[in-house]
């Protein structure tokens, strides 16, 4: 469980980042953490794996303070895949960046193997293994960044920005991975912008705006508040806008899914019929 | 005559085992907007670098096949001639952004090409207003978050008012709102210079409407091009796996179930309200 209380944070050049920010997030809990460029989002889930501390206020990891334990504890139950991940990738080979962190942890070299490839074929990166990250294309290094994490199995996985140069059936892909880790009571954070991943996703949504939290809840009633996502610059999606663009037909407002869409107009479009 | 027009090209980086692009024959027109899409790996980076020059002269590899833009032949002109001409905004901003000041940074092209300084300062403050980042002209890009940056790299761009321009994912990094303000005032240009534009992007719900022409790849090689409301209706799209958008995808799923709608296909939210509010004779 992580619990934020009241946290404040300042970066040295002065930027308040966070003002005044509480959330708890459940054990097994899918959140999306969404919002405008510069609102604190990645400064906010740094705070969950103790990569940053509170300037004021407390976060906690399980009931213990972030700046109680050490980082090398919170880093084995906190997987943590930043936005950009050349932030993150530093080995000669795909493989050995999947297995550098669970030699760090202490693993055993036969376990290693085992949870290099599982990875690597999890997220179909096998026949990179040989080949340097930084040949790879943009999208391609991020799924090793994200491999070389769940490696280490992390019971909190924080993922900033993963849609990000990802084409459709990645994402479709990664959205059926974090469904399997959601069934294994995994919490899964996502820092993201991609309104229509989220639709499809249907995760709780934290919205935030200017450091602070403006909305949280279910998809389905945040992405469709207009006033909300305008707020923090986000887009409703598509199937939202054109619900929107009827009002007259008082359609239900809460959908964001194209089959649910379906189902309401094919109703309204034969009753017309008679 | 075609802006872009390449015959068969195919291109092997050096020490790669594979081409990571093959065969691949199109023809953009003056003053289309073209729509590059694909799984990531396809190929779609690799096709930008040509269209500039960047490959061969300066990634080298092995380049076979025809490639002319803006009429000129990529292998007989050197990237600083091409750079006159097509201009590319990277997929990563931070490869492109090298100056000591946003504004020294996208003045840079301006300057290389001579243009008088009055006509410079003109064109950066234009171009900052355009992409919202006059505020930050005096700080250092590489200070900025990955969506400012994008933003930088965009403007450095348009300053130029290139013939051609070619746009590598150029919003990833930027939320939806200011993603899609970007994209209209690409398409604004697009229209009133009559500017080429080639974007390569996955979010088809936000671009596919500005579209004239999509390109999708699959594996290093040109599977379909045409028109949108075509590709992004046909089967092999949907199979390829490239993001169709919901407005679409909901108008076909309502036609399979024998509802009467009018035969063009919508690219966006408000063509598909409309097509509805047709059907259903409401008028909101
Ligand atoms: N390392 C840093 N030093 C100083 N300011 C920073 C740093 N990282 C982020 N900021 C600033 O903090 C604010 C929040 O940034 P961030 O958490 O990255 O936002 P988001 O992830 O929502 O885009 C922004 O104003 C940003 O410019
Ligand atoms: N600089 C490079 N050197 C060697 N191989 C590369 C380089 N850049 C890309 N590739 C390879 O070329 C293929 C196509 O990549 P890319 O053009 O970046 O695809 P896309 O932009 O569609 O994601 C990929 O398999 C990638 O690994
Ligand atoms: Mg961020
Ligand atoms: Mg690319």
């Amino acid at each position: 469980m992580i619990e934020v209380e009241d946290v404040y944070f300042r970066y040295p050049n002065g930027v308040e980042a966070l003002k005044g920010v509480s959330l708890t997030i459940k054990n097994g809990e899918f959140v999306a953490i969404m919002g405008q460029n510069g609102a604190g989002k990645t400064t906010l889930v740094k705070h969950f794996n103790g990569l940053l501390k509170p300037t004021k206020g407390r976060v906690l990891v399980d009931e213990a303070e972030t700046t109680k334990v050490s980082v090398a504890t919170l880093a084995r139950k906190v997987g943590f895949v930043f936005q950009n991940p050349d932030h993150q990738l530093f080995c000669e080979t795909a493989e050995e960046e999947i297995a550098f962190a669970l030699k760090n942890f202490g693993f055993k070299e036969t376990i290693i193997k085992r949870r290099v490839q599982w990875a690597l074929n999890l997220l179909g990166l096998t026949q990179y293994k040989k080949i340097s990250p930084f040949m790879l294309s943009g999208g391609e290094r991020k799924r090793v960044a994200l491999a070389s994490v769940l490696a280490w199995n992390p019971k909190i996985l924080i993922l900033d920005e993963p849609t990000i140069g990802q084409d459709y059936q990645q994402k479709e892909k990664l959205r059926q991975f974090i469904l399997q880790m959601k069934t294994q009571r995994k919490t899964v954070i996502i820092v993201t912008h991609d309104v229509e991943f989220v639709a499809e996703c249907n995760p709780r949504v934290v919205l935030m705006r200017e450091g602070k939290i403006v909305a949280d809840g279910e998809a389905k009633e945040i992405l469709t508040n207009e006033e909300v996502l305008t707020q923090a610059s986000i887009v409703p999606p598509q199937i939202a806008q054109i619900f929107m663009q009827m009002p007259s037909l008082q359609l239900p407002k809460n959908i964001i899914d194209v089959y649910e869409a379906r189902e309401i107009l094919l109703k309204m479009l034969r009753s017309d019929a008679k | 005559m075609p802006v872009i027009e390449t015959k068969n090209l195919t291109y092997t980086y050096p020490g790669g085992t594979k081409p990571s692009i093959s065969d691949v024959s199109i023809k953009i027109k003056k003053g289309e907007f073209a729509l590059i899409t694909g799984p990531s790996g396809c190929g779609k980076t690799t096709l930008c670098r040509c269209f500039n020059g960047l490959i061969p002269h300066f990634y080298q590899g092995e380049l076979k096949g025809e490639i002319k833009v803006t009429g000129l032949n990529i292998l007989e002109n050197p990237i600083y001639e091409m750079a006159k001409h097509v201009g590319l905004v990277f997929q990563n901003p931070e490869n492109q952004l090298f100056a000591l000041s946003v504004e020294k940074d996208v003045a840079f092209g301006l300057e290389n090409l001579g243009v008088p300084r009055e006509e410079i300062r003109k064109r950066v403050n234009w171009t900052l207003n355009l992409t919202g980042i006059y505020d930050l002209r005096e700080r250092a890009p590489h200070e900025l978050s990955g969506g400012q940056q994008q933003r930088v790299a965009i403007a450095s761009i348009l300053a130029m008012q290139p013939e051609v321009m070619v746009l590598d994912e150029p919003t990833s990094f930027l939320d939806p709102l200011s993603a899609k303000k970007i994209f209209k005032v690409i398409y604004e240009l697009n229209k009133k210079l009559g500017i080429t534009v080639v974007l390569v992007e996955h979010r088809l719900d936000l671009t596919a409407r500005y579209a004239d022409h999509i390109i999708v790849m699959d594996d290093g090689k040109v599977v379909l091009d045409g028109e949108p409301r075509e590709i992004l209706s046909s089967e092999e799209a949907r199979l390829i796996g490239i993001g169709i958008p919901k407005a679409t995808r909901l108008y076909h799923i309502l036609k399979k179930d024998g509802v009467k709608l009018s035969n063009t296909v919508p690219l966006s939210s408000d063509e598909m309200a409309n097509l509805l509010k047709e059907a259903l004779k409401v008028h909101d």
